[in-house]
């Protein structure tokens, strides 16, 4: 009898030739090799994609919701961090 | 018509439509959601594959029938698969094991099919060696996790093997059908099959800790419309709409 579950694996898919991979979903495996043949089978198995990623869930490091007031915050009013007040010369524009 | 010739694709299709068949009682209950979905992947490839070769296969016959009508309006006594494919899906280990023998012997058997003389099944079987490259990679993957598994995993694989291993001289059997069609380059040869089977499924079953069983007795019969009990049973539940509503469609 399998007792609990399988380690839980995120699954990245990149679309088409070009673009980056995103994140798509979670499934459960005993190593990579598996989580890679599930994630084919899972999601793929409609071209959504060209190439796949797998990891495992707990070698991902999430940034906290508690921290979200020092992390995120103090950027809101540091808007001289985008480049708009730069004077785009006329030659550069599109 | 050529009656060799169609006996031939008819076999390939009925093989690909009762492995195919047997594969889908796994959905909904496999022991796992991720193969749950991996195995209805591979049972539809199976069917697909089943339809290109029973319309070929009619088209050859020339009677005027169609794909479906082989399928589902056939007697048992008038299908040609092999017993393996037919023989009750059993537990998981049964089952995955099933697939590695007959996903090695298509592997083979399409790689040598991209090269008939025939130009049909050439390009059925470029289509199917994709996806049988794949399914075999899967399957064998089962055999040696099992198999070098668990104390239970290791014995239920074991077992699984013992109970299909007289099934599987009816693969490589050579009647005047496949005399034929390695006459007129359209078949390979069974025996030349045989060897490159049997070489992977020692290696694999060596490397899965696992050993080959001793062949005690044969049986066949498939292949000329003898089957087992399992099998009129397996058609009245893959036939019974068809049966009830004749023409049905969706």
């Amino acid at each position: 009898m399998l007792k609990g579950h399988l380690p839980l694996w995120e699954v990245f898919v990149r679309g088409r030739r070009g673009l980056d991979h995103k994140h798509i979903g979670s499934l459960h495996a005993s190593d990579a090799g598996q989580a890679m043949k599930s994630a084919r089978d899972t999601y793929t198995r409609r071209q959504e994609g060209v190439s796949i990623w797998v990891v495992r869930a707990e070698d991902i490091h999430a940034s906290q919701f508690e921290n979200d007031a020092s992390f995120f915050d103090p950027a809101e009013d540091k808007v001289y961090r985008h480049p708009t007040f730069y004077e785009v010369p006329e030659e550069l524009k599109l | 018509m050529n009656k060799n010739h169609y006996r031939y694709v008819l076999r390939l299709g009925d093989n690909a439509l009762i492995l195919g068949q047997r594969m889908t009682e796994w959905c909904g209950h496999s022991p796992l959601l991720e193969e749950d979905i991996a195995m209805a992947n591979c049972a539809l490839d199976h069917v697909g594959r089943a339809r290109l070769l029973l319309s070929y296969a009619a088209e050859l016959e020339g009677e005027g029938r169609s794909e479906d009508d082989l399928a589902f309006v056939r007697s048992d006594r008038e299908f040609e698969n092999f017993l393996l494919c037919e023989l009750p899906i059993g537990d998981y280990a049964f089952t995955m094991a099933r697939q590695y023998l007959l996903d090695t012997y298509h592997y083979h058997l399409f790689t040598e099919l991209v090269s008939s003389s025939d130009e049909t099944l050439s390009a059925i079987a470029q289509k199917a060696i994709k996806e049988t490259t794949y399914h075999m990679d899967r399957s064998r993957d089962w055999v040696l996790r099992l198999g070098d598994g668990t104390e239970e995993s290791h014995e239920r694989m074991q077992v699984a093997l013992e109970g299909m291993w007289n099934y599987t001289e009816e693969l490589f059997e050579r009647d005047p059908v496949d005399v034929q069609m390695i006459a007129e380059a359209i078949a390979p040869d069974p025996e030349w099959l045989h060897s490159k089977w049997q070489a992977d499924i020692n290696a694999t079953i060596k490397k899965a800790t696992l050993s080959v069983p001793e062949k005690k007795w044969s049986l066949s019969g498939g292949r000329n419309g003898l089957h087992t009990e399992a099998m009129g049973h397996l058609l009245s539940e893959m036939q019974h709409l068809q049966r009830t509503y004749p023409g049905l469609s969706w």
